[in-house]
C-alpha cells in the first residue's frame, strides 16, 4: 500500500531520513516511535506529499502511496486516497461546524450530494459523534476535536489514514476513545493507518508492526514485541517484562498479568513500601476556592494545602479545571469566591516582581514564556527583568537543560529544551512554589527522564511542586500527592499511590499489572527486587 | 429533497438590507424608532440560542455610541442653526478662512434633534446588519455562494475563523508575560505581544493551508474551459459593478445617474448570466443546501416589501417619511407608513421559533 524505496530527505544541510526501506501493507496498523526530531512527522507527511510540496527540501528515491509516486503527485490529488491529522487538530478546521468540516473534504471532490449524506452519517457513527452534529467546533473538547479531524478524513474514505501524535493533548479516558476507534477501523473496514506516538504505553497494544527510529537516520521495524526487546524507547510495561526476564515481552497489560504470578508472589513478601514524606510547612493554600470565565465556573470549591518539599500532582479530564487551578495559584487568575493563598498572601495581590520570587509558572506552552533571539540574550534579559545577579539565569539553565549553545534561538531547541530553558529561567529567583502545566506534552522518553530528575532534585532542595498532567507515569514517578478534579471539584485528594491505585483510569502499567499490590513504577520494583528499599 | 424548516440564510440577510433601506429613505424619527423596534423584536425572538453572544447587542452598541458621537459633535463644533435655545456654549472665535466651522454657541432643540435623527438612521442600518449576523452566520451566507465565488468565500470564512484565534493567542501570550513580571501595556508590551501573535498567526496559516491541500481544496476538474470560466467571472464582475451604480441611482432617489432603474436591471441580468455560466462546473459538490421554500421567499420579500411602503408612503404624502424640527412638532406616521413596520415583523410568523426548531431536528416532526 505504501511504499518507501530509498528514500532520502532533508530541509538544510543534515539528512533527516537516510536510504528508507519500507513497506506498509493493506489494511495494518503502523506504529512509528522514536526520540524527538528523529524524522517521525517527515516521515508521516511524505505518505500525504505533504512533504515536500508544502515543506521544500529535497527529496531523493520516491516513495509510491497507493500506486502514486508523491515525486508528480500532489497531496491535493491524494486527497482521496490518503487522510491526514496534524499534531494539533484545531488548527486543520477550515469550517465552524462539526456537521460542514466533516463535509468539506468530500465537497472539493465533488463527491455526489447524495453520497455525501450517507458518508457524513456513517463517519459521525463510526467516531461516536452524532450527539455533537450541531455543535460549533470551538465548543468541543480536545477529545471531541480530535475524533472530529479523524471523521472529517475519513469521510472522504481514504484508504490510508495517517495520524501524527493524536492522543498527545488528552486524559487517559479520551485517549483510549480514540484509539479504540481507530483499532476498529483496521478491524471493521480494513483501513491502513499509520501513527507516529510518544507515550508508546498507549498505543504499543494496537499496533500490528513497530518503527522504530534512532534518531541518527536509522531504523528498526518489526513486530511489536522483538522491536521492543533491545530498545532504548520501552513503556514500562517493557521494562518490567525485562526485569522479570520474560520472552517474549508481554505488550498488553492482561499478558503481562497472565504471566506475573511468581513475579507477584515475590514481591508480596517484600517489606511494605516507604510511606510517603509529609513534607515541611504548607506553602500554598486554596480555601473552597472558586474561578470562572463568564457563565462557566471552571473551580467550584477547591480545598488544597501544598507543603514544602513535596510534589503534587493534578489530574482529571480535559476541561476539568486543572489550568485554571494553576492560574489562580500563580496568582494571573483572579478566584471569583474563596481564597488562595501563597506564604499568607494572595498571589493576585503581590507585585510583579515579589511574585517571580515567590511563584514560578510554567505553563502548557513552555515557548510562550521565551522571547529573545538566542539563549544567552534570553537569560541576560531574565537577570535584569528579576534584579538578579548577572550570571544567575545562566548558572539556574545550565543546572537543569545542561550545556545550552548560546547562540541557538531558543525556537530551534527541542521541546526537552525549551521546557528546561524555561524552567531554569522561572527557578533563577529561588521561588518557594513552582507550577508546571502539562510538562511531558511533547517530550520523548529520554526528556522526560530528565525531567524527574530534574523535579526530585527540587523537591531535596525543599520546594513545593504542583505538577497538573495527564500523564499517570509521571505522576507514579514522582507525586507524593494527588488531587483528581472534576467538573471543577476535588474528587480525591491524597497520598498519590492510594489515589491512582485505586481510580483505574489513572493507575500505572505497573500497577495494572501488579495489582491488588501498590507497586507504581518499575524503579520501584527493581530496588525491592534488590533488597534495597527505594 | 429536504423540507424547508427555517428560513434560508440568505433571505435572513435580504430582509434584513430592505429594512436598512427603509431607513434609508426617511428622516421620520418616529418610524425610525417603530423600525428599530420591529428589527429588535424579530431577532431577539429569533436568534437561535447557542450563540454565545448575539452580534445584535454589539451593534447596538456602536449604534448608541454613533448617536451620541453625532450629539456632542453637535453641541461643540455643529452648525449654529435657528430654534429655541437650551443654552450658550463659551464660543471661540475663528479666523475668516475658517467660516464654515464654529466652536460653541448657542445650543438649540431643534439642531440637537436634527443630529439625534441623523444618527438614528444610521443606528437602524447598523442594528439590520447586526439582525442579520445574529439570525444566520455570515459564514452559512458564504456556504450559499454561487461556486464561482468560491476561492472568495473560503478566503473570507478563513479570515472570519481566523480573528478569534488571533484574541485568544493574544490572551495566551499576555498571560505568559505577566508571568514573566514583563510590561503587557505600552509600546513595549505591544511589541513584545504583537511579535509572537504574528509568528503564530503564521504558523496556523501554513498549518491551514496545508489541511486545506490535504483535503483537495483547489482541484479542478479537467473537463471545464478555461476560457469559458473567464468568460463567467467577467460576466459577474462587470454586471455587479452596472448593478452598484444603477443600485446607487435608485437609492440617491434623484436625477443624479440617469435611468437608474434600467441600470440596475441589466447589471442583475448580467450577474446571474455569469452565474449561470459558471454554475453548471461540477468541480464541488455541496453538503446538504439549505432548503429554499416559502418561508425563505416570506422572509426577504417582507423586508423589501416594507421599503417598497415606506417610498409609496412618501410619494402619496411627503410629510409621513420627512420630518424636520423646523418648526418644532410632533413626527406623525401615516397607515401606510405604519403598515411598512407590521410587514417588517412577518418573518415572525414564517420563521418557527428556536423551541420548534430543535423539536422539529430531534423527533423529525414536520413544522406546520
Amino acid at each position: 500500500m505504501i511504499r518507501f524505496a530509498g528514500t532520502w530527505f532533508r530541509y538544510g544541510s543534515s539528512w533527516v531520513v537516510r536510504d528508507l526501506d519500507l513497506e506498509v501493507a493493506d489494511g495494518e496498523l503502523l506504529v512509528v516511535v522514536g526520540p524527538t526530531g528523529s524524522g517521525k512527522t517527515t516521515l508521516l507527511k511524505m505518505i500525504d506529499g505533504l512533504v515536500p510540496h508544502f515543506s521544500g527540501g529535497e527529496l531523493r528515491g520516491d516513495v509510491i502511496v497507493a500506486g502514486h509516486s508523491i515525486r508528480d503527485t500532489p497531496p491535493t490529488e491524494l486527497a482521496g486516497t490518503v487522510g491526514y491529522v496534524g499534531q494539533d487538530p484545531a488548527a486543520s478546521f477550515v469550517t465552524d461546524l462539526v456537521e460542514e468540516e466533516i463535509a468539506y473534504a468530500m465537497e472539493n471532490l465533488g463527491i455526489e450530494p447524495a453520497v455525501m449524506r450517507r458518508r457524513v452519517e456513517e463517519a459521525l457513527d463510526l467516531m461516536s459523534l452524532h450527539e455533537l452534529r450541531d455543535r460549533r467546533l470551538t465548543t468541543l473538547s480536545g477529545g471531541q476535536r480530535q475524533r472530529v479531524a479523524i471523521a472529517a478524513v475519513l469521510a472522504a474514505a481514504p484508504r490510508i489514514l495517517v495520524l501524527d501524535e493524536p492522543t498527545a493533548a488528552l486524559d487517559p479516558g479520551a485517549a483510549e476513545e480514540v484509539l479504540s476507534s481507530l483499532t476498529r477501523l483496521v478491524h471493521d473496514v480494513g483501513m491502513t493507518v499509520v501513527l507516529a506516538e510518544h507515550r508508546l504505553e498507549r498505543v504499543l497494544p494496537f499496533a500490528d508492526r513497530v518503527v522504530l527510529l534512532d534518531g541518527q537516520g536509522g531504523m528498526v521495524a518489526g513486530e511489536p514485541g522483538a522491536v521492543m526487546a533491545d530498545s532504548a524507547l520501552a513503556p514500562p510495561l517493557i521494562e518490567l517484562g525485562r526485569l522479570a526476564g520474560w520472552s517474549p515481552l508481554p505488550i498488553t497489560v492482561r499478558e503481562a498479568r497472565r504471566r506475573c504470578g511468581p513475579l507477584r508472589e515475590a514481591l508480596a513478601e517484600l517489606p511494605t513500601l516507604a510511606p510517603e514524606a509529609d513534607g515541611g510547612d504548607v506553602v500554598a493554600k486554596t480555601d473552597g476556592l472558586c474561578a470562572s470565565f463568564g457563565n462557566l465556573l471552571a473551580l467550584d470549591g477547591v480545598d488544597l494545602a501544598v507543603r514544602a518539599g513535596t510534589i503534587t500532582a493534578i489530574m482529571g479530564r480535559n476541561g476539568s479545571g486543572k489550568s485554571t487551578l494553576l492560574s489562580c495559584l500563580a496568582g494571573i487568575k483572579e478566584p471569583s469566591c474563596g481564597n488562595a493563598s501563597v506564604g499568607q498572601t494572595p498571589p493576585a495581590d503581590l507585585s510583579a516582581a515579589e511574585r517571580i520570587r515567590t511563584v514560578g509558572f510554567v505553563p502548557q506552552e513552555a515557548s510562550l514564556l521565551l522571547y529573545a533571539q538566542r539563549v544567552d540574550e534570553e537569560c541576560a534579559t531574565a537577570d535584569e527583568e528579576h534584579g538578579l545577579a548577572p550570571g544567575t539565569t545562566a548558572a539556574s539553565v545550565t543546572a537543569i537543560a545542561g550545556e545550552l549553545a548560546p547562540d541557538r534561538h531558543p525556537r530551534d531547541l527541542s521541546e526537552g529544551q525549551q521546557l528546561a530553558l524555561a524552567l531554569g529561567i522561572v527557578l533563577a529567583p529561588a521561588p518557594r512554589l513552582v507550577l508546571l502545566d502539562e510538562p511531558t506534552r511533547g517530550l520523548d522518553y529520554e526528556a522526560k527522564r530528565s525531567l524527574v530528575a530534574i523535579l526530585e532534585m527540587l523537591r531535596a532542595k525543599g520546594v513545593a511542586i504542583v505538577v497538573a498532567t495527564h500523564d499517570v507515569e509521571l505522576v507514579a514517578q514522582v507525586a507524593d500527592h494527588a488531587v483528581v478534579l472534576a467538573q471543577g471539584e476535588v474528587i480525591a485528594n491524597g497520598g498519590a499511590r492510594e489515589v491512582i491505585c485505586h481510580t483505574p483510569a489513572f493507575a500505572p502499567q505497573v500497577a495494572k499489572v501488579l495489582s491488588p499490590l501498590a507497586w507504581l513504577t518499575v524503579g520501584e520494583v527493581a530496588a525491592a527486587l534488590e533488597g534495597s528499599p527505594s | 429533497m429536504r423540507r424547508e424548516r427555517t428560513p434560508h440564510a440568505v433571505a435572513w440577510w435580504i430582509w434584513a438590507a430592505g429594512l436598512a433601506l427603509a431607513a434609508l429613505r426617511t428622516s421620520n424619527p418616529l418610524l425610525l424608532a417603530l423600525l428599530a423596534a420591529a428589527i429588535v423584536v424579530v431577532c431577539v425572538a429569533r436568534t437561535p440560542r447557542d450563540l454565545q453572544q448575539s452580534p445584535l447587542a454589539t451593534f447596538a452598541r456602536v449604534a448608541l455610541i454613533i448617536i451620541l458621537v453625532r450629539v456632542v459633535l453637535q453641541i461643540v463644533f455643529g452648525q449654529r442653526l435657528p430654534g429655541h435655545v437650551l443654552f450658550t456654549l463659551p464660543s471661540v472665535p475663528m479666523p475668516s478662512w475658517a467660516e464654515g466651522v464654529s466652536i460653541g454657541g448657542p445650543v438649540s432643540i431643534e439642531g440637537l434633534l436634527s443630529a439625534i435623527t441623523g444618527g438614528l438612521r444610521l443606528a437602524v442600518v447598523l442594528l439590520a446588519f447586526g439582525a442579520a449576523n445574529a439570525l444566520a452566520s455570515p459564514r452559512a451566507v458564504l456556504r450559499s455562494l454561487p461556486g464561482l465565488l468560491h476561492e472568495v468565500a473560503v478566503a473570507i470564512t478563513v479570515a472570519l475563523c481566523f480573528a478569534p484565534e488571533v484574541l485568544a493567542s493574544v490572551r495566551r501570550i499576555q498571560q505568559a508575560r505577566l508571568l514573566r513580571g514583563r510590561p503587557t501595556t505600552g509600546i513595549a508590551g505591544m511589541r513584545g505581544i504583537a511579535v509572537p501573535v504574528l509568528e503564530d498567526a503564521l504558523d496556523r496559516s501554513i498549518q491551514l493551508a496545508a489541511s486545506m491541500g490535504a483535503r483537495g481544496f483547489g482541484r479542478r476538474p479537467v473537463s471545464v474551459s478555461l476560457a469559458r470560466e473567464r468568460t463567467a467571472l467577467a460576466t459577474l464582475i462587470l454586471g455587479s459593478m452596472i448593478l452598484l451604480v444603477g443600485g446607487y441611482g435608485v437609492l440617491a432617489g434623484s436625477s443624479v445617474v440617469p435611468g437608474a432603474a434600467w441600470l440596475a436591471g441589466l447589471g442583475l441580468a448580467a450577474v446571474c448570466l455569469g452565474v449561470g455560466l459558471s454554475g453548471r462546473r461540477a468541480a464541488r459538490t455541496r453538503y446538504r443546501p439549505a432548503p429554499v421554500g416559502l418561508r425563505s421567499v416570506a422572509c426577504g420579500a417582507s423586508g423589501w416589501l416594507s421599503a417598497l411602503l415606506v417610498v409609496i408612503a412618501g410619494v402619496a404624502d411627503a410629510s409621513s417619511i420627512t420630518w424636520s424640527p423646523w418648526p418644532l412638532s410632533w413626527p406623525q406616521v401615516t397607515p401606510l407608513a405604519f403598515a411598512a413596520v407590521v410587514i417588517a415583523l412577518v418573518p415572525l410568523l414564517v420563521a418557527p421559533g428556536e423551541a420548534r426548531v430543535a423539536a422539529a431536528r430531534g423527533t423529525k416532526i414536520a413544522v406546520s
